[in-house]
């Protein structure tokens, strides 16, 4: 993975110091709350709803060893003791304390780190697919590309005060594993007929109030152009995006109301004095920053492992983990595993101090001392060989680490919702964790088999809850917490918005509409029809009846949205 | 007399920013005899009468103006204000790069508004290299933070060689 030569960690250095100084200034009261606003956003800090919430960023979600027992260090000495993996690919602390996040600034910096532009309206954290570099469906490896764009992004001075936040996905595979085009902007990785190497790029897509997905805007962009059409995007975004309502003011709303052939000109028009300029990327740097992702020393193994096939046929839930938690690997003898962050009773995407101490020991004993951090809020070891996928099961298994569940109902994308996000308008964790408790049977969910389920609390969308098969939305009426439904959505190449089905739900509902939504499929679908395939099929009707019948009979009454027993349908 | 920075240093600065009150118009606004920063809509209505009668002469551009309209006289001015009514506005840092690199405007760039210190160093490296700090902030500790970061990625106003160039250029040499 990418390492910080000197100037590298001097810049973050020398954040660190910035950030320390405008905290001090802030405490003593020379820069107001609302001066400081902006500031401690562009390093991550949010204050919350019980407090301070810090959002470090893991670049386009790789991790080494080290880095991780950092972050189990900072979590433990600085917050309670667990990290919360966001669909951004980065950790959010939930508990830490306003005048100590300089020195968690200073502790991240140590390990090549940082918590830089996590929040604000300015460049995100880049991300991009949780196997890259390992992908058998891969064109070329799509994290050089991020590191190049999380350099130009950092501190870039003309776009630190957008109009609203700012995110670009990058996809290099078959299958588009990174929602590309869910982002402001989407980069898609192809390779010309003469072996150029260049990007489709979309535009204006996010989910948020308005899902909308991304508009092609350029067939094809040669690389070293990357950065100069960015910067003529971004430059037509700056001036003319919509500042007088934050609800209006995300680039997909001026492509919208210029039409994309409209804001493409003006694109083009403000590239034409960039793309030969100095920022055009040479050869040299693409192989640069490559250098710094070259494979691992992968030994030559036979593509099926003998002691791996007999453990197959001979333990059924090391099978059952590899069916849904084991991913093909480009090269023979070796496996991607992902570690679920979705066991039950446990808020997804959390982890612990001690299971990220053991994921860095087994990403140091079985997968070259790397890990990935994936958008749906798991944990990915990229290169493990066939013969140790059983040990690694073992220990994973023994820190909660291997619940068989990847792809399945319960592999929700959550947000932290209303128990700790102050934008919130409902509680999201307690329905995640009332859908754990109803859907606990493994083979039942082995029998659903592949689908999406995302909670997000509030418009803001950042449970993806849009672009799931069933998408759960808190809503706010008369300060009660109720859930809206959305079926239809899904990510990859036919990305989709999904539709909301009709009235929303009280609470209690959730688990039983969700049911009902899961029995129409079961009794609909066709051999080896998936949830959404059957929906595309018979449509969302017969889906839209059974939710709603009976409801009358199913409603509580009133709920008091102060009540804690929320889940007990 | 009021003080700014510029150039890197405190300086004194009599130059006055002319604003429409209510119940102006552009045509009516009275021209003070000292050196002044005048409203685009004020240029655009007398860029004649202003030309024949100011020198030094100074405009300023609020940040949903764009600095294409000085295209053709760029080199007239002494001093181009960019606006920022609010510290999170951030359009005149595309204003300021336009003025520079596009327009090769070689004068001063005058931040004007809601100008602070946790800003300017983005100001500066878009060719910004004046600023009127905000009436109630510390000027002297502002000016340390135009140094903040000793190195930057991207091309910009100040450094028109992104650090993937010079770090080949260092390596080479």
């Amino acid at each position: 993975m990418y390492r910080y030569d000197t100037t590298d960690q001097r810049i973050i250095d020398e954040r660190v110091a910035q950030y320390r100084d405008q905290m001090a200034r802030h405490l003593a009261g020379e820069l107001s709350v609302d001066e400081l606003r902006p500031l401690r956003l562009q390093n991550g800090l949010y204050i919350q709803r019980h407090g301070p919430m810090l959002r470090i960023a893991i670049p386009y979600g790789m991790l080494a060893a080290a880095q991780l027992r950092k972050l189990a260090e900072i979590s433990r000495r600085y917050d309670r003791g667990v990290g919360h993996f966001t669909t951004r690919q980065n950790m959010q602390l939930n508990w830490p304390q306003l005048e100590e996040t300089p020195d968690i600034l200073g502790e991240l910096a140590s390990v090549e780190m940082h918590a830089v532009q996590t929040s604000g309206n300015c460049v995100r954290n880049i991300t991009t697919d949780h196997f890259a570099g390992c992908a058998p469906d891969e064109i070329t490896d799509p994290r050089p590309y991020c590191e190049l764009l999380r350099q130009w992004s950092t501190f870039h001075p003309e776009f630190a005060y957008l109009p609203r936040k700012f995110k670009i996905a990058v996809n290099a595979a078959a299958d588009d594993r990174a929602v590309i085009r869910a982002h402001d902007i989407g980069l898609d990785v192809v390779i010309d007929d003469t072996g150029e190497i260049g990007f489709r790029v979309f535009v204006g897509g996010g989910l948020g109030r308005t899902p909308i997905l991304g508009k092609l805007i350029r067939e094809f962009l040669p690389r070293r152009h990357l950065l100069s059409y960015l910067d003529a995007i971004l430059r037509v975004y700056n001036r003319y995006g919509r500042r007088d309502n934050m609800y209006k003011a995300r680039i997909k709303i001026l492509v919208q109301a210029l039409g994309i052939e409209e804001f493409a000109r003006q694109v083009d028009a403000e590239w034409s004095y960039l793309q030969d300029g100095p920022t055009m990327v040479p050869d040299a740097e693409f192989a640069r920053i490559a250098h710094h992702f070259a494979p691992p020393p992968w030994e030559t193994l036979p593509a099926e492992d003998s002691a791996h096939a007999a453990r197959l046929s001979s333990d059924k839930a090391f099978a059952n983990w590899v069916k849904r938690c084991v991913h093909a690997h480009k090269t023979p003898g070796y496996a991607a595993v992902t570690l679920s962050l979705k066991a039950p009773g446990v808020a997804p995407g959390d982890i612990t101090d001690a299971q990220m101490l053991a994921v860095a020991d087994l990403a140091d004993r079985f997968s070259f001392g790397e890990l990935r951090v994936t958008h749906e809020q798991n944990v990915v070891l990229a290169d493990v060989r066939q013969r140790d996928l059983y040990e690694v099961w073992q220990i994973a298994r023994s820190h909660r680490l291997a619940t068989a569940n990847i792809g399945l109902l319960t592999d929700m994308i959550c947000c932290p919702g209303g128990d700790l996000c102050a934008l919130a308008n409902a509680r999201s964790i307690p329905i995640a964790d009332a859908v754990q408790q109803k859907f606990d049977d493994l083979d039942y969910l082995y029998d659903i088999g592949d689908i999406s389920l995302n909670i997000s609390g509030c418009m803001n969308s950042c449970g993806h809850h849009h672009v799931a098969n069933i998408g759960i939305l808190g809503v706010d009426k008369n300060n009660e917490e109720w859930y809206q439904i959305t079926v239809g959505g899904q990510q990859g190449n036919a990305a989709t918005i999904g539709k909301v089905i009709g009235p929303s739900f009280y609470a209690q509902e959730v688990p039983l509409v969700i049911e009902a939504l899961i029995d129409v499929y079961r009794e609909n679908r066709g051999d080896s029809e998936r949830f959404i395939d059957t929906l595309q099929r018979i449509g969302i009707e017969p889906f839209k009846a059974r939710a709603y019948a009976g409801r009358d009979r199913r409603r509580a009454a009133k709920v008091d949205s102060n009540e804690k027993e929320l889940v007990n349908a | 007399m009021p003080r700014i920075i510029k150039n890197e240093s405190i300086v004194d600065d009599n130059w006055q920013v002319l604003t429409l009150a209510e119940g102006d118009t552009p045509e009516s606004l009275r021209l003070p005899a000292e050196p002044a920063l005048v409203p685009l809509a004020v240029w655009l209505a007398r860029r004649d009468e202003l030309i024949a009668t100011q020198a030094p002469l100074g405009v300023w551009l609020d940040s949903h103006e764009g600095p294409e309209a000085l295209a053709a006289d760029i080199a007239r001015f002494a001093v181009i204000g960019v606006n920022f009514p609010k510290f999170t506005d951030g359009r005149s840092y595309s204003s300021a790069r336009l003025l520079r690199e596009r327009y090769h405007y070689a004068g001063e760039i005058r931040a004007l508004g809601d100008v602070l210190q946790d800003q300017i160093f983005y100001m500066r490296r878009c060719g910004i290299n004046a600023y009127a700090l905000r009436a109630d902030k510390d000027i002297d500790k502002a000016l340390a933070a135009l140094r903040v970061f000793s190195e930057t990625y991207q091309a910009a106003a100040d450094q028109p060689q992104p650090l993937f160039r010079r770090r080949f250029a260092r390596e080479a040499a």
